[in-house]
């Protein structure tokens, strides 16, 4: 059986790659990804606690993950297509309105 | 003891007057108004004759009534009560009786002032307070009044508030005493911590089994110099007189009813009030006697230069009031109430007169600009010239008695009291008809028609002035009784009547040591010599004004300029306000400018406010750009928080 400690570490580095990615890219759709990299990345370290302790919920914990991931994703692509209709641009540097 | 209901109404009749004008005065007609502040006050001296004549019997007395629960804490506790004894019904009935008159003659005197509502509410507030004084039952409740006759001395003093000298009169007043209301206050912690009550006949009763204070300071001592202080400052002693004179910036009636009357007696009533304390602190008794004999005659030589007519009255009441007062310090406290009401008549006389000549001339109160005014207002100048006679003591009018009985109680202390006491009353005799001859004497009115429109628009006198004039009788009625109660209110003294009807108040508690000695048939002769003595002087005192002012009224300033310096000096007041200003006022002005105001408010209050809040602005301001609206940013700052709080974790270890 693979140890728990290498799901976690797998787990650490998704979720390193996913913030890396979510400050370093510019597009709004990376980013996005950046952030589902990071959810699965959460999801991976729950389910592994899971089979280890044999514990349900941190299975259902990631259905849980999963579903609001969905909706997230529904949600931000509409806001992604609203954006890039208004301001012909994905890169977040240039959707600076609120900027002070 | 025994209970009367009716004594509460006595001192709550003007205070309803009081609410009453005060709040729908501004509203109402001259007459609504006038008709609720004399029905009021006339209403509580009513009640007090009919107290004083069908229901006080020296046998049932003292009366008290408790009005209502006050403080309670422990075993102490004060009441709003009220207390009825001799002494408070000589006060009670002083207070009531010359305060309607007084009331009367303002309905005339104030007729044509803007603020006539406000001067009736006060003056009917004012004798709420007096009465809570005069029949308190416990000290607290007297602290009340005492506080209460000065807030209204104060309202009144600046009522023409418009006029910086008023104004600051007013200020001075009150300022001054607070300081001895500072006294006043210890002498009353002092009582609660040692005895435990502020009740008047169970504090006595607590006092009367201790033993009388030596020469050494003691408990008693103490208690009876610090209440002397309170009383130094409302009845205007040495060293805080120096209000009184100021405070006749206020109306005339305020100057005869607060100023000479009631209020500034207070004092010599809470000394009288406070006997046994003083009986068994002859230390404390010493320093009232010391007080009074000084201030008396101090204040008698600087009303000879004066040329203000109230100024020179209000000298005289200072003078007066030092009489009562060595009175009260050689022991006899009932002589001393008995000049107090005799000159609550005259005074108040003298002032309401001299009221009615600035009336009669359009405000002007300089008496070099009077001068042959008799013929112009022979009333004013019959019952003035009574009130004069009875304050020099000449006999048998009023102020002769009790002068009299001072001086002769006086010398059976000391001659030194006696003495000063003498030449104090030649003075006064002297600088009374001075005033008299300045003012209705002399052929010719020196006052210049010019001068009249200015003084109407400073003291609000609406009406013309072509000539001097008779005041109306609204105002001359209230002279005419006090005149005859000037001239025949020292016959309640003979044969020690007065004295005695005041017996069960200062001869129960009085320690045996102190009580007067029995008068035998040699000292009879002592007495009507001591008698002789003060007659003559005071005659004296009338012939050298006559001479100086009437015969050869060159004269006067002749001997000025001859004394020179010296008479200076008295015009000035010996210069005792500039001292009190070198000494005291300015340090405290300056201290308070430099130390108070710029170090310690502007530089440590307002600059740790205005510190902090640069603080604030600076730190906000580096702050201000972490938010830079740059998304990639802000979600770094989430995640080096986030790293922060991990290795937190891992290096602390999880709890």
């Amino acid at each position: 059986m693979v140890p728990l400690s290498y799901y976690l570490v797998l787990s650490g580095i998704l979720f390193v790659c996913g913030v890396l990615g979510f400050l370093i890219k510019r597009n709004i759709i990376t980013i996005f990804m950046s952030i589902e990299l990071m959810l699965n990345g959460v999801n991976l370290s729950f389910v592994a606690f899971a089979a280890q302790w044999h514990a349900l919920s941190g299975q259902i914990f990631v259905f849980f993950v999963m579903v609001v991931a969905a909706a997230e994703a529904a949600v931000g692509l509409a806001i992604i297509i609203a954006v890039f209709r208004t301001r012909e641009t994905l890169n977040v540097d240039q959707v600076n309105l609120l900027k002070l | 003891m025994t209970p009367n209901p009716n004594l509460w109404l006595i001192p709550m009749l003007p205070l309803a007057g009081a609410a009453i004008n005060g709040v729908f005065g501004r509203q109402s007609s001259k007459k609504a108004i006038s008709a609720v502040a004399l029905t009021f006050c006339g209403g509580a001296f009513l009640i007090a004759l009919w107290i004083a004549l069908f229901q006080f019997s020296s046998a049932s007395a003292p009366y008290y009534f408790d009005l209502a629960h006050w403080l309670r804490s422990g075993d102490f506790h004060v009441d709003f009560s009220f207390y009825l004894d001799q002494l408070s019904l000589v006060m009670m009935l002083v207070v009531t009786g010359v305060g309607f008159l007084i009331h009367i003659y303002s309905v005339g005197y104030m007729w044509d002032d803007n603020g006539y509502y406000r001067f009736m509410a006060y003056l009917n507030l004012f004798m709420f307070f007096m009465l809570t004084l005069v029949l308190a039952r416990n000290y607290l409740m007297m602290f009340i009044g005492w506080e209460g006759v000065g807030l209204a001395s104060y309202l009144l003093i600046g009522f023409w508030f418009t006029k910086d000298s008023a104004a600051s009169a007013g200020k001075k007043a009150f300022i001054v005493n607070r300081i001895g209301d500072f006294g006043f206050l210890i002498a009353l912690f002092l009582l609660i911590k040692h005895f435990g009550t502020l009740d008047f006949p169970a504090l006595f009763a607590n006092i009367q089994p201790l033993s009388p204070e030596t020469a050494g300071a003691g408990l008693l001592t103490s208690i009876g110099i610090l209440l002397m202080v309170g009383a130094c400052g409302k009845s205007a002693q040495i060293p805080l007189y120096v209000w009184l004179p100021d405070a006749m910036e206020g109306p005339t009636p305020v100057s005869a009813l607060i100023h000479a009357a009631t209020m500034v007696t207070a004092g010599v009533y809470m000394v009288a009030r406070s006997h046994v304390i003083f009986e068994r602190a002859p230390s404390a008794l010493t320093v009232v006697a010391i007080i009074g004999a000084l201030t008396a005659l101090f204040a008698a030589t600087i009303g000879i230069a004066q040329t203000d007519i109230k100024k020179v009255l209000a000298y005289s009441t200072v003078s007066q009031l030092g009489y009562m007062f060595m009175a009260c310090g050689v022991g006899a406290f009932s002589v001393g109430i008995f000049h107090l009401m005799t000159h609550a008549f005259f005074k108040g006389l003298l002032f309401l007169a001299a009221g009615s000549v600035i009336h009669g001339i359009g405000g002007e109160q300089d008496m070099r600009k009077m001068g042959g005014l008799r013929s112009y207002m022979p009333w004013t100048f019959a019952v003035m010239g009574i009130a004069t006679l009875a304050i020099a003591g000449i006999p048998p009018l009023a102020g002769f008695w009790s002068k009299d009985e001072i001086l002769a109680r006086a010398f059976d202390t000391s001659w030194v009291y006696w003495l000063i006491g003498v030449i104090t009353a030649f003075i006064t005799s002297f600088y009374m008809f001075r005033l008299m001859y300045m003012t209705f004497g002399g052929g010719e009115y020196r006052g210049a028609s010019s001068h009249d429109d200015h003084a109407h628009a400073s003291h609000g006198h609406g009406h013309g002035h072509g000539e001097p004039h008779e005041s109306p009788w609204v105002m001359l009625g209230p002279l005419v009784i006090l005149a005859i109660l000037s001239v025949f209110g020292g016959f309640v003294g003979l044969g020690n009547h007065f004295e005695h009807f005041l017996d069960p108040v200062f001869k129960v508690a009085s320690d045996p040591g102190l009580q007067e000695p029995a008068r035998e048939a040699g000292e009879k002769t002592q007495e009507y010599l001591l008698m002789g003595v003060s007659v003559a002087v005071a005659a004296l005192g009338w012939l050298l004004a006559h001479t100086l002012y009437s015969s050869r009224p060159q004269l006067p300033a002749r001997i000025a300029d001859s004394l020179g310096r010296l008479y200076k000096a008295v015009a000035n007041k010996y210069y005792v306000d500039e001292l009190y200003a070198v000494l005291f006022v300015n340090p405290l002005v300056d201290g308070s400018t430099t130390i108070l105001w710029k170090g310690v408010d502007q530089g440590v209050i307002d600059a740790t406010v205005n510190e902090s809040a640069d603080t604030a602005r600076h730190v906000s301001d580096n702050l201000r750009h972490m938010q830079s609206g740059n998304l990639r940013s802000y979600a770094g700052w989430v995640a080096a928080g986030g790293a922060v709080v991990i290795a937190y974790m891992v290096w602390m270890g999880v709890r």
